[in-house]
């Protein structure tokens, strides 16, 4: 850090995505609790955990991945766009990613809505009635997916606010440092599901 | 000599964009948010030892006395949320970290204000809701402020009302220390090189770094609570396939860490206190701030001590206890700092430094009793009896409570800009400190001989030491109101405070008191280590 920099009025972007940084490891501590309990049981009930796993349908769980992973992709070149000035393809990333967003969101409520429908949801007598391991599988499933949605819904409201100060020109090429931090939470959300999807779909 | 310009208006007289009662509640200044701090805090604080006090009139002699049992279940559950987690883990950071953390560092404010004041809001928010608890569904809770399964999903009291506060309450604690780290990081005025930066912003960059990494844990364990409660799933269900103990290692993961979350800012303050009223340099510069350091990462290991006899395998117990001791040894050289400052130095023996010196006294006792309760064999005769009670007051009020008393004292004038009368502060102090060791002293021999802990009745032989304590409750809520009484005067009516009334040397005591809007005309050049006191610098001869 340079010693003449660290007395600026305004928040420079450096100390911007400083806090953003550490804003994220909370988060990753977060989900890390949940992460532990995961590891915890699946050590302990290792069975059920496959027999759970395989219930879930892998397929919607990759397509909803290729889809966060587009929109990483599209979010990163927004920013890009925004340092270039380039406004008009900044606005159009940014509408691609929350479209994508959206579609992961109607397609995890497909897949909740699918489980709904076998009677398995959290406290449900079907849910009771199957070993203990595949229970705690699905709590898992459920708190964690859910978690995980409430943030790609959070992320989605960051993004929309970007678009109406881009729009607006609050957002520009000299000033972008909400763009990027919110970016910076997009990928986090994109990188939480990178972990989910292996964890609680793959390993059958 | 003063750096500031005194025809510029103190921040309490400052009028910015909005006035009055929204200027306060509306702004972003950091030392405003710090007083919003100090009177929530305040009457907080004055709530839950009113609820201490009722319990220990309900304990003054067997049987009932003013209370049902289930009314005081109730009682020593809200004390316990509140004093921990609306007054002491935010208490120090946000009060004297957010008045004088950005002054001492030489910054104008804080590197996010506006997340500041958010932080407040949150804050105060959680501190509502907790109180909220107490008149809402179904009666007050009453798992205590640990919120132990099985029992916190099971009991039917509004348990998850307090839950959801505890939880809003850590959010704002984290952002209150990404607040923090990212100001030192980036807001040091020039030439204030990370080796010069007093002890205190040291103090509260180690706490900072603890509530960022540690508060998540706890967030994620009571989201899962309300989970089993609201959604079933059993996470610490045995009947479903959980296990409790996951429970207990959860959230003392998180709320061992908490109980440095307290110290250390209380360790910081009472670090400005001793150079000041010795009139000599800290004794150790670099082994105070590598023990607060130090204190914050080991702190983060040593959760299972909590849990010895819970169930653990000898391993685990071996190295948490191991642990312990381990942490022990960074507070220890502190201790030998702060003396080894006072040694030798022209000792000035105000309110604050009588206040410091009680600090350590108390905390002393506290610490080592904690070695008492992080051996294998003794805890398993002292666990969940009186003496941890005793123990734990002996940290959390006799260090961070002290601390607190000792800091606004130090700092009064220079936040209200009045001197107050140094004969009643001293009186107070000695009713602080008698009511308290008589109020907390008999605790470890009555949890010796076996009381225990949040126990509404108790057998005829712990009569006397139970009687004892309630005569220490009345003598300190007396000291108490009147040091309280005392500051309310001052603000009133007391002389107005010079720049520097105890001849500090940190950058607050150069600007004038009360502090202005800005608090530096001018960014100070910082050209040495702090705790420099020139020609009265007794190492110097």
């Amino acid at each position: 850090m340079t010693e003449n920099h660290t007395h600026t009025e305004h928040i420079d972007s450096e100390t911007g995505k400083l806090g953003m940084w550490i804003f994220l490891f909370t988060e990753l501590f977060l989900f890390g609790g949940l992460f532990l309990v995961y590891a915890i049981f699946r050590a302990k009930y290792s069975a059920d955990f496959h027999h759970g796993a395989a219930e879930l349908n892998a397929f919607i769980g990759a397509i909803n991945t290729v889809f966060l992973l587009i929109s990483s992709m599209t979010v990163a070149g927004a920013l890009t766009a925004m340092q270039k000035g380039d406004r008009r393809m900044t606005m159009l990333l940014l509408t691609v990613t929350l479209m994508l967003a959206a579609l992961f969101l109607l397609n995890k409520y497909f897949e909740w809505s699918h489980k709904f429908e076998y009677h398995i949801w959290p406290g449900s007598p079907v849910l009771k009635n199957m070993p203990q391991g595949e229970l705690l599988f699905f709590g898992l499933y459920y708190m964690m997916t859910g978690l995980h949605a409430l943030h790609v819904i959070v992320g989605m409201v960051l993004l929309s606010i970007n678009l109406v100060k881009v729009k607006a020109g609050t957002v520009n090429a000299g000033r972008y440092v909400i763009l990027e931090n919110s970016a910076l939470y997009w990928h986090l959300v994109d990188l939480i599901w990178i972990f989910l999807f292996p964890l609680l779909y793959l390993i059958t | 000599m003063t750096m500031g310009n005194d025809t510029q208006p103190s921040y309490l007289e400052y009028q910015g964009k909005h006035k009055g009662l929204a200027g306060w509640l509306l702004s972003t200044d950091h030392k405003r948010i710090g007083l919003l701090y100090l009177y929530a805090i305040i009457v907080f604080f004055f709530v839950a030892a009113f609820l201490g006090l009722l319990m220990r009139i309900e304990l003054i002699a067997p049987g009932k006395t003013i209370m049902e049992p289930q009314t005081y279940n109730g009682l020593f559950t809200i004390h316990g949320i509140i004093m921990i987690f609306v007054i002491v883990i935010p208490g120090m950071a946000a009060v004297f970290g957010n008045f004088f953390l950005p002054i001492m560092i030489g910054a104008r404010d804080v590197a996010f204000p506006k997340l500041n004041l958010f932080s407040w809001y949150l804050y105060i928010t959680g501190a509502l809701l907790g109180v909220l608890s107490q008149f809402i569904g179904n009666g007050p809770p009453d798992t205590g402020w640990t919120f132990y399964v099985p029992y916190s999903v099971e009991s039917d009291t509004s348990v998850i009302w307090a839950l959801t506060a505890a939880f809003i309450l850590g959010f704002s604690s984290i952002l209150t220390g990404l607040n923090f780290i990212v100001t030192i990081h980036r807001l040091r005025a020039p030439g204030m090189k990370w080796m010069r930066m007093p002890l205190f912003p040291w103090a509260i960059y180690a706490t900072a770094w603890t509530q960022v990494l540690a508060t998540p844990i706890i967030g994620i364990t009571l989201l899962m609570v309300i989970a089993e409660r609201v959604l079933n799933i059993g996470f610490f269900d045995p009947a479903l396939g959980g296990d409790p103990l996951l429970y207990q290692h959860l959230f003392w993961i998180y709320s061992h860490p908490a109980v440095y979350i307290m110290i250390l800012p209380a360790m910081g303050v009472v670090t400005e206190i001793f150079p000041t009223f010795s009139q000599k340099p800290v004794f150790g510069y670099t082994a105070i701030m590598i023990s607060s350091l130090a204190i914050a990462l080991v702190g983060y290991f040593v959760w299972g001590h909590h849990m010895f006899t819970a169930g653990m395998s000898y391993y685990a117990r071996w190295f948490f206890s191991f642990l312990t001791f381990i942490v022990a040894i960074p507070s220890a050289i502190k201790v030998f700092n702060w003396i080894s400052t006072m040694y030798g130095g022209s000792i000035d023996l105000k309110p604050p430094l009588l206040y410091a010196i009680a600090f350590i006294f108390l905390f002393m006792i506290g610490g080592f009793t904690g070695l008492v309760l992080g051996s294998l064999a003794t805890n398993v005769q002292t666990h969940d009896t009186a003496f941890v009670v005793a123990h734990f007051h002996y940290i959390i009020f006799g260090g961070m409570g002290f601390a607190f008393f000792a800091g606004i004292h130090y700092w009064y004038p220079k936040m209200f800009g009045k001197m107050y009368n140094n004969r009643v502060a001293n009186i107070a102090w000695g009713f602080n400190f008698i009511g308290f060791n008589l109020l907390y002293f008999p605790h470890f021999i009555l949890g010796i001989q076996g009381m225990p802990r949040r126990s509404y009745d108790y057998l005829p032989q712990f009569h006397t030491g139970h009687f004892i304590s309630t005569i220490g409750a009345f003598i300190l809520i007396a000291g108490m109101l009147l040091m309280l009484f005392n500051f309310i005067r001052a603000g009133r009516r007391g002389i107005k405070a010079p720049a520097n009334p105890w001849h500090g040397v940190t950058l607050e005591w150069k600007i004038p008191s009360p502090p202005p809007h800005e608090n530096f005309e001018e960014i100070p050049e910082i050209t040495s280590k702090p705790y420099f006191f020139g020609s009265s610098d007794k190492t110097k001869q």
